[in-house]
C-alpha cells in the first residue's frame, strides 16, 4: 500500500513537473511582456534596457530554469500591474474557487447517484425514462447560459437569491448548481450503466440468496462496485470543475481563481495567467492522486501488485 | 436405505412450472416437476445443460432471473408454503433456512468486500448479531469449512484466494446460519478434480456433523454417486427418473439414465472402450418440444406411443419411479 502512494506520489510531481514545462514555454510563445509593460512610444533603447533587466536575452532554458528554482521557493513571480507576489494573490483567491468546485461535485454526486441508482433498478419504467431524459436536458446545456438563465429567474424575477458575490450560503446555490447541473446528468447516466452492469453478475444474486435486504444488496453489494468506473471519471471531471469555474466565477462575480484568470487575461498580466495554470494544474494532479487512492479503497484487488487484478 | 423413507418431507417440490417470456411465447423450462427432500438427505439432481436444473433450484428461493416466473404448482419447507410469500417473508428464509451454493466461486463472491464481512453479513442480518461478534462468527465459520488460519483470511478478498479456498467460503457463507437445507448448484464444476473432492469430502463432514438436506445438483453423475442418497434425473423440464442411489447406478431403468451412465468413463472396467458412449442429438428447446415423451427423437426404443403420448411416472421399484413406456424392456 505505501509502495503503490510513494509511486503515484512520484508520478504526480512528474507531472507537476511536465506542466510547468509547458505552460512555461506557452507563455513564451504567446509574446514579448516587454511591449505590454512600456508605453506605446517606447525607445528601442529602453525596450533594450528592460529586456535586460529582465534578463530576457537569456536561452529559454536558463530562464526556465530561473523560473523553477524560485518557483521551488514558492515564488512564481509578480504581477505586472499590481506588482504584488502572485502566489499570494492566487492563494487568497483559491479557496473560493476550491469551494465552489467541490460544492459542485458533491452536488452532482449526491444528485447523480441516487438518480442513477434507482434508474437501473427501476429500468424502462417511467422513473428510469423521466431521470434519464432529464440528464440529457441538463448535459446539453451550457454552464454559463444556465447561469445567467439562474440569475434571471432566481434573482431578477423571483428575487429569492443574490446575484453575485461570495460569502453567504445563498450566494453558494446558483453558481455551484449551474457548473454541477452537467456533471449531474453525466454521473448519472454514468452511475445507471455502471448499476445495470453489476445488478446481472453472480455475487449480486449470493447477496439476495444470504436474504440480505434490497437497500444492502443495491446500496452495498452493487454500488460499491459500481462506483469504482464513476470514481475514475470524478478525478477527470475535477479539471472540468476547474475550467468551468473560470466561466461561472465571471457570471456570478465569483471571487476566484477563475475570475483572476479571465481579468489577468483581459489585462495581459502573464505572471499571474502562468502562476494560476500552474497552482490549477496543481489542485487538479492533487486531485487525480487522491482518486487514486480512493480507487485502492474501493477496489481492494488494485494494491496487490499496483494493476487492477 | 436413508434416513428418509419414514419421514415427512421437510422440502417438498410439487407439480412446480416455471415459465419465461410473455403471453404467446412462453417457454416451459421446469414443467410439473416434483420432488421431495427429507430431513437430513442428500438428494442429486442430475440433467444436461439446459434441462432446468439451475431454473428449479433458484425457483426455490425465489430468485428466478426476470423474466421468469413461478406458473404453477407448490414449493413448501416443513409444510409452509413458499411459492405465495412476500419478498420480506423470503428473505427471512434466504440465508437463514435454506441457503445457496453456486456454481462459479469467482464471481459469485463479490470481489470488493473482505470475505469475512461477506460472511459476517449473514450474522448480522438473520441472528442480529452486533458487528463484533459477527466478525468472530465468521472467523468460526471459516474455521468450519477447514479454512487455515481464519482469524488472517477473514480480511482477505476473493481474488487473493485459490478457487477452492473460495467454494469453502461460500460454504461456510451458506450454513452460517445452520440452514435446514442447502440448495447446491453445481458447487465443484468449476474445480480441479482434486479440490473437488476436497469439497466433496467436506460437504459429507458437514451433512454429518449438522444434518442438514441437500439438494445437489449437477450434470456429472460421478460427483453425484459420491454424495447423493437419491437421485432425480431431469429431462427438459421434466422429472424423468428418480430412484436410491444405488439403485440407479445398479439398475437405470429410463432410456436418458441409462445413456447417461453409459456416457461415464468407467475407471475400474476391464477394457478401456474405444469411444465414450454419446447419446445422439441435443436437449430440444423449450419452444420446440416434441410430443409425446420428450425423449423420444433421442430415444433409442422409441415407439409410436412413444411420439404421440407422454408417459405417466410410474412406480417400479421401492422408492423407484420412472417417466417411460418402454421401461420395462430393452435391458
Amino acid at each position: 500500500m505505501l509502495r503503490y502512494i510513494l509511486t503515484r506520489l512520484g508520478h504526480t510531481v512528474l507531472v507537476i513537473f511536465g506542466i510547468s514545462i509547458v505552460s512555461f514555454i506557452f507563455l513564451h510563445l504567446s509574446g514579448d511582456p516587454v511591449g505590454l509593460i512600456l508605453p506605446q512610444d517606447a525607445t528601442l533603447e529602453q525596450i533594450a534596457a528592460l529586456r535586460k533587466k529582465m534578463l530576457l536575452d537569456d536561452p529559454i532554458y536558463l530562464q526556465y530554469f530561473r523560473f523553477l528554482t524560485s518557483a521551488l521557493q514558492g515564488d512564481l513571480g509578480r504581477s505586472i500591474y499590481s506588482h504584488q507576489p502572485v502566489v499570494g494573490m492566487i492563494l487568497e483567491r483559491m479557496p473560493a474557487t476550491l469551494e465552489l468546485a467541490f460544492a459542485a461535485l458533491a452536488i452532482a454526486l449526491a444528485v447523480a447517484i441516487p438518480a442513477g441508482v434507482l434508474s437501473a433498478v427501476k429500468r424502462g419504467t417511467w422513473i428510469d425514462t423521466i431521470s434519464m431524459s432529464l440528464a440529457l436536458i441538463g448535459l446539453s446545456m451550457p454552464h454559463f447560459w444556465l447561469g445567467i438563465m439562474f440569475i434571471m429567474v432566481f434573482s431578477v424575477q423571483l428575487g429569492w437569491l443574490p446575484t453575485s458575490g461570495r460569502g453567504t450560503f445563498l450566494q453558494l446555490i446558483m453558481p455551484s448548481l449551474a457548473l454541477g447541473v452537467s456533471l449531474i446528468a453525466l454521473f448519472a447516466r454514468l452511475t445507471r450503466s455502471a448499476m445495470l452492469e453489476v445488478l446481472g453478475q453472480d455475487y449480486v444474486r449470493t447477496a439476495r440468496a444470504k436474504g440480505l435486504s434490497d437497500f444492502s444488496v443495491i446500496g452495498k453489494h452493487a454500488l460499491r462496485n459500481a462506483l469504482i468506473p464513476l470514481v475514475t471519471v470524478i478525478g477527470m471531471e475535477f479539471g472540468f470543475l476547474l475550467g468551468g469555474a473560470v466561466i461561472i466565477e465571471t457570471v456570478f462575480a465569483w471571487p476566484g481563481v477563475g475570475r483572476l484568470i479571465v481579468q489577468s487575461i483581459l489585462d495581459r498580466d502573464y505572471p499571474v495567467v502562468q502562476a494560476a495554470v500552474m497552482m490549477l494544474a496543481i489542485v487538479f494532479v492533487t486531485v487525480n492522486f487522491v482518486v487514486d487512492l480512493l480507487y485502492v479503497w474501493l477496489d481492494p484487488n488494485i494494491n496487490i501488485d499496483g494493476s487492477a487484478a | 436405505m436413508t434416513r428418509a423413507e419414514d419421514q415427512s418431507p421437510l422440502l417438498e417440490i410439487d407439480n412446480l412450472v416455471v415459465e419465461f417470456g410473455r403471453v404467446g411465447s412462453v417457454r416451459r423450462v421446469v414443467d410439473g416437476v416434483s420432488l421431495q427432500l427429507a430431513a437430513g438427505e442428500t438428494l442429486g439432481i442430475v440433467g444436461e445443460s439446459g434441462c432446468g436444473k439451475s431454473i428449479l433450484s433458484l425457483s426455490v428461493l425465489g430468485l428466478l432471473p426476470s423474466g421468469a416466473r413461478v406458473a404453477g404448482g407448490q414449493i413448501r419447507l416443513a409444510g409452509e408454503s413458499l411459492t405465495g410469500l412476500s419478498e420480506r417473508s423470503l428473505r427471512q428464509i434466504r440465508g437463514n433456512e435454506i441457503s445457496m451454493v453456486f456454481q462459479e466461486p469467482m464471481t459469485a463472491l463479490n470481489p470488493v468486500i473482505a470475505i469475512g464481512e461477506q460472511i459476517a453479513e449473514v450474522f448480522r442480518t438473520h441472528q442480529n448479531a452486533p458487528r463484533k461478534a459477527a466478525r468472530l462468527l465468521a472467523v468460526e465459520a471459516l474455521r468450519a469449512v477447514g479454512v487455515g488460519s481464519p482469524e488472517t483470511r477473514v480480511r482477505n478478498y476473493p481474488a487473493q484466494l485459490s478457487g477452492g479456498m473460495r467454494q469453502r467460503v461460500m460454504i461456510a457463507m451458506a450454513l452460517a446460519c445452520r440452514p435446514k437445507v442447502l440448495i447446491a448448484d453445481e458447487p465443484t464444476t468449476a474445480l480441479d478434480v482434486t479440490i473437488q473432492a476436497q469439497i466433496l469430502e467436506l460437504f459429507r463432514e458437514l451433512r454429518q456433523e449438522f444434518n442438514t438436506s441437500v439438494l445437489f445438483i449437477s450434470h456429472d453423475l460421478g460427483v453425484i454417486a459420491e454424495v447423493a442418497d437419491r437421485v432425480a434425473v431431469l429431462y427438459c423440464g421434466v422429472v424423468v427418473e428418480e430412484a436410491l442411489t444405488a439403485d440407479l447406478f445398479d439398475n437405470p431403468r429410463h432410456p436418458y439414465s441409462r445413456g447417461l451412465l453409459a456416457a461415464l468413463p468407467q475407471p475400474d472396467a476391464e477394457e478401456v472402450p474405444e469411444q465414450l458412449f454419446e447419446i445422439t442429438g441435443t436437449v430440444p428447446a423449450p419452444d420446440a418440444l416434441p410430443d409425446g415423451c420428450r425423449f423420444n427423437p433421442r430415444c433409442p426404443l422409441a415407439t409410436d406411443r412413444c411420439r404421440s403420448e407422454a408417459p405417466p411416472f410410474l412406480t417400479v421399484g421401492p422408492a423407484h419411479r420412472v417417466a417411460c413406456w418402454e421401461a420395462g424392456h430393452g435391458q
